[in-house]
């Protein structure tokens, strides 16, 4: 898929650059292709690709795809791709268009098994040329994967002529390739074999390690096979260190979802003692307010798109903490101090929201778009990291950051604590703790509903989301010790962790079970979670 | 000794409760096998199973107020040692079938077949003989809930915690059934039945006796738990519920008490589920969902925590409203389930049988102090 879009970008940066001149030359052997059937269109690719010129690249391409055809009326090598019923035509070098055509109009330049793999050879051949570094790069992967012994002249002319150090790199890893488990190996010196054993052992990946092995199992020299096994066995240590340093990263990553999930938990649990079940409904509301957001954004400010989650966050907060306060006002505030009949209440009230929301925007999911800025993935040395999670994880820790400064330092956060410690000294000092509850109940809801926006990004959005969440996050907030943000925080990132590090080794289910078995036997040892509170609070 | 056991709990609600499932268990054979087809006193064989599966919730119930409404363990996780019950018997049901599966292998069930097993693991030994899928039916549910209740009270896990890590078991459970590789049948379950002790799982009178073995099981369930509460370790269990740190500085191991009837419980809701899976002709993962235990926990609140009778009362009249709302009203259906989680909480905290017992209260000879429980400040504190 990177390939294609890759060759993609190139077929536009040769658009651009391929000038008239180069067009006059490679027309007549563009026509080629379409005369003097299999071996008269392999002859034309094979004097294409000679030329070097990555203008005849698109014109490659499209004979791979089958959409090289010869126009009957004048014999003219044209492209045509189905549009409907009929073929439009378009130039294969300047991609200019030539109007429409039937089926019948139009003969397919046809090719067989051995014209593919010229095809794909003088792609990769050509494109090492290309001016794009990117795909230069990625014509060097192609043939370190191939590992075509037919390209490893044009290889070395790229290699000479190469500027850029990490494109050179990878195409010496691939002559390397190419070198040690062709036909050349058994010719080449000590020292050359030692050097391209070094030069894959330097590439370290999984590929490299493929193929050391297949060097140190062939029937090389014994040199060959002990430098190889001393490569295989540094490249294992590398992957082994970078697969640690993955699975930490997903870890985190999941973990900072738990941390969302659960945070608001923590709050309406953990400070005011009330079990909420209705959390995970208030999560799916949110990201069903960024579903809506971001419709009101594509039909009113299409160019704007990228903003839209900036715009959901805040309107995420507000519904979702506003039903929160409705929530608290009609049905909590009756229930205070009987922890188990809130549980059911608040079940039921998850219930219904379930059925409300499924009653209007329908049972199956809702597509929420990923800004641009969120979208992809960079390589950090061995890791692959993709931007959405890394903005979920400084998000969780964005959202847990600002909840601990609201609690600990503004005057809504010292009522909440005041309430909690000792209502009527609370309502005494002239603190409405009605009001406070209220309050509280629609932050923790409202920050269930920023979860809510984020996990739009990663999950689907159904009527069913909350209820993915309810149990791991009680887990997280039981776990991390109830009434204490820190704990909550500790308990995401290691039950993330050790649900991440069990997978490879007992898959994701039963990593999963034996994730929830931990739990409930670390409660027998430590019955009030991992940070519990001391002295009196411990009985209130 | 048994005898003065059973008659120490049979009081008036108790008469009352015998007295209407005796009813039952003549009227509805009688109804169905003999009374012809055309006559308006007929019961269809649809409607038998209907209520025998009203029934095995009505044991669940049960099973649920003894340990919710007498130790004041509220658990989220009872469906557990239900489904636990429903695959010992499906178990067995499976076994019964020998070659007349799909693929015709005379010890294998269908989906052991299909996934190219070789031989029965060793946990479906046994399963072919009923008496030992009975015991099993009581033993495997007691013994996890032995072992779960063991380490749980004895480390002093109460309340909201507790509930929150019978959820945790029972959805650990629901994640373990899924798997291919338990040997459970994974997603789909045991089902496909054929007979039952011999005779035809379809037929209308095994299905008649699948629904007086129901009424049975409620009865002595009912005797035996009625029993219990009478009994001086009823009383130490409902001391226990109101205020524990005072029972056990009294000198009372509160744990062995909790355990028992947690124990018992367990094992009362997995004969429930026994019954539960020849009337349905099916077992699955689902069962064990979390939401199917609070499902449960809603009808016990509906009838009145703590009578026992109440929780029979709330499971059949909730899962009548739900056969009726599925076909009738399926929009509506959660939003009456959500509702009546909400209305029987905030209004009805002692559910129907509570607000019997208010109204006949206020007639002056009744004026004797009431006996249901949640009397106490420390029930609605600690519980």
């Amino acid at each position: 898929m990177r390939r294609a879009l890759r060759w993609l970008m190139a077929l536009c940066v040769v658009v651009a650059t391929s000038t008239a001149a180069h067009a006059a030359d490679l027309r007549p052997l563009v026509q080629a292709l379409g005369s003097g059937g299999y071996s008269g269109t392999e002859k034309a690719l094979e004097q294409l690709s000679e030329t070097g010129d990555t203008a005849a690249v698109p014109v490659i391409e499209a004979l791979q795809a089958g959409d090289l055809h010869v126009r009957k009326s004048d014999n003219a090598v044209v492209i045509a791709r189905k549009s409907g019923d009929a073929f439009a035509l378009s130039d294969p070098l300047s991609g200019q268009a030539l109007g429409q055509a039937t089926a019948a109009d139009v003969t397919r330049i046809r090719i067989n098994n051995s014209l593919r793999r010229a095809i794909s050879a003088s792609l990769g051949a050509l494109t090492l040329m290309s001016p794009d570094a990117g795909v230069r790069r990625s014509a060097a992967d192609a043939v370190f994967k191939s590992r075509d012994a037919n390209a490893l002249p044009t290889l070395q002319k790229a290699i000479d002529k190469e500027q850029d150090k990490a494109v050179r790199a990878a195409m010496e890893q691939a002559r390397a390739a190419i070198l040690l488990t062709g036909e050349a190996a058994s010719k080449m010196t000590d020292a050359d074999i030692q050097s391209a054993v070094d030069t894959l052992a330097a590439r370290g990946d999984r590929d490299a390690l493929v193929l050391l092995n297949m060097v140190a199992g062939s029937g090389a020299s014994d040199v060959t096979k002990k430098s190889a096994a001393a490569a295989i066995s540094t490249v294992e240590q590398k992957l082994a260190f970078w697969a640690a340093l993955q699975n930490l990263w997903y870890g985190l990553s999941l973990g900072s979802v738990l941390l969302l999930a659960a945070i608001g938990l923590a709050v309406t649990f953990g400070v005011m003692g009330v079990i909420n079940m209705a959390h995970g409904e208030m999560v799916m509301i949110g990201a069903y307010t960024t579903f809506l957001v971001q419709e009101f954004f594509r039909a009113h400010a299409p160019g704007l798109f990228d903003l839209s989650i900036l715009v959901a966050l805040p309107a995420a907060f507000i519904v979702s903490g506003g039903v929160g306060i409705i929530i608290e006002r009609s049905v909590i505030r009756w229930l205070y101090g009987r922890p188990l009949e809130t549980l059911l209440a608040t079940w039921g009230l998850s219930l219904a929201l379930q059925q409300a929301v499924r009653s209007i925007f329908g049972p199956t999911n809702r597509e929420v778009g990923a800004p641009s800025w969120m979208s992809g993935a960079f390589e950090l040395g061995g890791l692959t990291i993709t931007y959405g999670r890394l903005w979920i994880v400084i998000f969780a820790f964005a959202v847990f950051a600002a909840l601990l400064v609201a609690l600990k330092r503004t005057w809504f956060g010292l009522s909440i604590r005041a309430v909690t410690q000792n209502r009527p000294m609370a309502n005494a000092m002239g603190i409405r703790t009605a009001r406070v509850d209220a309050l509280t109940f629609g932050l923790g809801s409202g920050i269930a509903g920023l979860a809510g926006v984020a996990l739009s990004q990663i999950d689907n959005v159904s009527p069913n989301l909350g209820q993915g969440y309810i149990i791991d996050s009680f887990m997280v907030v039981v776990f991390g010790g109830v009434g204490n943000l820190w704990g909550t925080l500790v308990g995401a990132l290691t039950l993330g962790s050790i649900n991440k590090f069990l997978e490879p080794y007992a898959g994701a289910v039963l990593g999963k079970i034996l994730v929830l078995i931990f739990i409930i036997l670390f409660i027998q040892r430590r019955p009030r979670g991992l940070f519990a509170l001391k002295g009196r609070a411990v009985e209130a | 000794m048994l005898l003065r056991f059973f008659l120490m709990g049979l009081d008036r609600k108790a008469g009352i409760v015998l007295t209407i499932l005796a009813i039952l268990a003549v009227a509805v054979p009688v109804m169905t096998l003999w009374v012809p087809a055309d006559s308006p006193f007929h019961l269809s064989v649809f409607t038998v199973s209907l209520l025998g599966k009203y029934l095995c919730f009505a044991l669940l119930a049960l099973a649920l107020d003894l340990v919710w409404g007498y130790c004041g363990i509220l658990s989220l996780g009872h469906a557990a040692f239900f489904a636990l019950g429903g695959y010992a018997m499906g178990m067995y049901l499976m076994r019964q079938i020998g070659p007349r599966g799909v693929y015709g292998n005379p010890v294998l069930p269908d989906f052991m077949v299909f996934l190219n097993w070789k031989e029965l693991p060793w946990y479906w030994l046994g399963f072919d003989q009923f008496w030992f899928a009975a015991i099993m039916v009581l033993v495997v549910p007691g013994a996890l809930a032995f072992a779960f209740g063991w380490f749980a009270f004895r480390s002093r896990v109460t309340g909201v915690y507790l509930s929150i890590i019978t959820q945790a078991l029972t959805f650990a459970l629901l994640l373990a059934f899924f798997r291919n590789d338990m040997g459970f049948g994974g997603n789909n379950g045991l089902t496909d039945f054929k007979d039952i002790l011999g005779y035809d799982i379809q037929a209308d009178t095994t299905r008649v006796a699948l629904f007086v073995a129901t009424v049975a099981a409620l009865a002595l369930s009912y005797m035996i738990a009625s029993g219990v509460i009478a009994s001086k370790l009823g009383k130490v269990l409902v001391a226990l519920r109101d205020a524990e740190s005072r029972v056990r500085f009294m000198g009372y191991d509160t744990e062995s008490y909790k355990l028992f009837a947690w124990t018992l419980s367990a094992c009362m809701a997995g004969v429930a589920g026994a019954l539960y899976v020849p009337q349905v002709g099916i077992i699955n993962p689902s069962e064990f969902a979390p939401a199917s235990s609070i499902e449960a926990v809603i009808w016990v609140a509906v009838g009145g925590r703590g009578t026992l009778a109440g929780g029979i009362l709330g499971a059949v009249l909730v899962n009548m409203g739900k056969s009726y709302f599925t076909g009738a009203l399926p929009e509506l259906w959660l939003f009456a389930l959500g509702g009546l989680f909400v209305a029987v909480t905030l209004f009805l905290p002692k559910g129907l049988l509570g607000l019997w017992g208010q109204l006949t209260a206020k007639l002056p000879r009744r004026n004797k102090p009431s006996a249901l429980p949640n009397a106490h400040p420390a029930d609605q504190k600690g519980a």
